[in-house]
């Protein structure tokens, strides 16, 4: 690791004051995907803040009948948390899918929402990448890449998001809540939170520089059969190659998608068909895809046939 | 930087570079070397503690950010002459050849055990308020330890024997 300074923040205003006063700062939480990267010099910070201090480990009931979960609530607290468990099922076993145990119980609400692409040659630093390397180029396209993206894409990068978490928030229509340095606070549907690679694959959120996630919010919960199904090169701790999330009940139903995109897929039209071939057809008009992820295709579409089996 | 860390009921001062990992921290500043590193990017639990109670990789954490943290190693669960039963089991079962990975095995067994009796689910519980021992529940639980020796079968049976199940 390169060396850094570090310091810890006591309130989320002196949180986001701390990273205004010094650019070339982070925020760390967990610490599983930021140290990772650390080592591997992908991420070379001069400065820590250590969050993990603040009082935002908290999941609460909001007053129009939804939930507000504290950017620090461990991975393991929230899919364990009686009230998702019981409301929002989707998320607890989205989360429940992903990384192992031991990281889930490191892992925070906000770390793994801003987690980093899984692209390999993001993580091969002697590889031309774009989003490590703003123009340098793009090693993807013509390598390996059977576990990139095929919708959203562009010329400079087809990475996809890895997390499970997200494309759970992303079904329940969650909303980010966040604080700046001069303590102006906003909330941003998750929708318009992750972007599309575009000509700047670097730039992944919308978060602008220095502000910091307090909460993610979650509107009442939606009736319905509660599906997270996950499909992967083994059958446990490993990343997804898609994923579908689902709620499937009286007033309809409605998907979203991991490892299809740069963010969590969801195709709103798509969620007024019937029958997996349908549905499969709409989410992925305008597909970009390579010989080698080309199967990821009839692997949705199988893939929401089960899911729609099951609900 | 100062940095406090209760480690196997001793209090410990340390003065650390910021860059420092937890794993580091007790192997090369407190000798604690029970605790192992095999990847050191969170991918096969070598490193495996238990912090205020929850186990973690120490391999992806800062030491300076469990300032004031209790921290349990292999060396914290028993003694040669006392061993603790997770410990007694991967003995009698032979739950291990070249033994590298077996402390994190076992700190990661204890707490799995704990995690099961809290009620807190995994991916393959069929219900997410009803959590039971199951061997299922076990695999999946403990994926987070990699075993290059592949002595998964008597792992799960040392942890089976601890957990009062038939294996
Ligand atoms: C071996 C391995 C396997 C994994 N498998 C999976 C998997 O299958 N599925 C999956 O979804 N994930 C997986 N993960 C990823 C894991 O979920 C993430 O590493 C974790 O969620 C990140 O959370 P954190 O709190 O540790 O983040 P950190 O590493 O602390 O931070 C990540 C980023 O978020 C920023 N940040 C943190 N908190 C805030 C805040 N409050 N406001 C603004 N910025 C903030 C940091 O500055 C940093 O840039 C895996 C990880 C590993 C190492
Ligand atoms: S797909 Fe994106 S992350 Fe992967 S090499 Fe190309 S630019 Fe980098
Ligand atoms: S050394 Fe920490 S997980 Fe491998
Ligand atoms: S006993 Fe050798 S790695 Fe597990």
């Amino acid at each position: 690791m390169k060396p850094f300074t570090y310091e810890r923040a006591s309130t989320p205003a002196e949180a986001a004051a701390m990273a205004a006063a010094k650019p070339a700062s982070r925020f760390i939480a967990g610490g599983t995907n930021l140290l990772d990267l650390m080592k591997l010099q992908i991420e070379t910070p001069q400065h820590l803040i250590d969050v993990n201090r603040l009082d935002l480990d908290r999941v609460e009931p909001t007053k129009d009948g939804g939930l507000r979960i504290g950017a620090l609530v461990r991975n393991t607290d929230l899919a364990a948390n009686k009230i998702v468990r019981r409301d929002y099922a989707v998320l607890s076993r989205a989360l429940l899918a992903g990384a192992s145990g031991q990281l889930r119980n490191k892992a925070t609400t906000a770390g793994n929402l801003l987690q980093r692409t899984r692209c390999p040659y993001f993580y091969d630093t002697t590889k031309p990448c774009n989003k490590r390397k703003p123009g340098s180029g793009c090693a993807a396209l013509g390598g390996i890449n059977r576990g990139l993206a095929i919708m959203g894409t562009s010329e400079a990068c087809i990475a996809t998001h890895p997390s499970d978490m997200a494309v759970a928030m992303r079904l329940l229509d969650a909303s980010v809540e966040t604080v700046s340095a001069d303590g102006a606070t906003r909330a941003i549907p998750i929708a318009d939170f992750h972007q599309l690679p575009g000509k700047t694959p670097h730039i992944e959120t919308a978060l602008r520089p220095g502000e910091l996630i307090t909460a993610v919010t979650l509107p009442a919960p939606i009736e319905g059969r509660h599906v997270y199904r996950k499909v992967r090169d083994r059958a446990s701790y490993a990343f997804a190659l898609i994923s579908v999330a689902a709620i499937v009940g009286p007033k309809g139903q409605r998907f979203a998608f991991g490892g299809l995109a740069h963010k969590p897929w969801r195709v709103e039209a798509a969620e007024k068909l019937s029958g997996p071939d349908a549905i499969t057809a709409s989410v992925t008009l305008g597909a970009k895809t390579t010989p080698q992820n080309a199967f990821k295709i009839p692997l949705l579409r199988r893939t929401l046939g089960a899911v729609l089996a099951e609900a | 930087m100062q940095t406090t860390l209760k480690v196997n009921g001793k209090t410990e001062r340390l003065d650390l570079d910021p860059r420092t990992t937890l794993l580091d921290a007790l192997r090369e500043h407190l000798h604690l070397t029970g605790t192992k590193k095999g990847c050191d990017h969170g991918q096969c639990g070598a490193c495996t503690v238990i912090v205020e109670g929850k186990r973690i990789n120490s391999c992806l954490t800062l030491a300076v950010m469990h300032d004031g943290d209790a921290i349990k190693t292999i060396e914290g669960l028993g003694t040669p002459g006392d061993l603790h039963p997770m410990q007694k089991a991967f003995v009698t079962h032979d739950g291990y050849q070249c033994g590298y990975c077996t402390p994190g095995q076992i700190c990661s067994a204890v707490a799995v055990l704990d995690e099961l009796k809290a009620g807190i689910p995994s991916h393959v519980s069929a219900d997410l308020d009803k959590i039971a021992f199951s061997r299922d529940e076990i695999v999946e639980r403990m994926s987070g330890n990699i075993c290059r020796c592949g002595a998964y079968s008597n792992i799960f049976e040392a942890i089976a024997d601890v957990a009062g199940e038939k294996a």
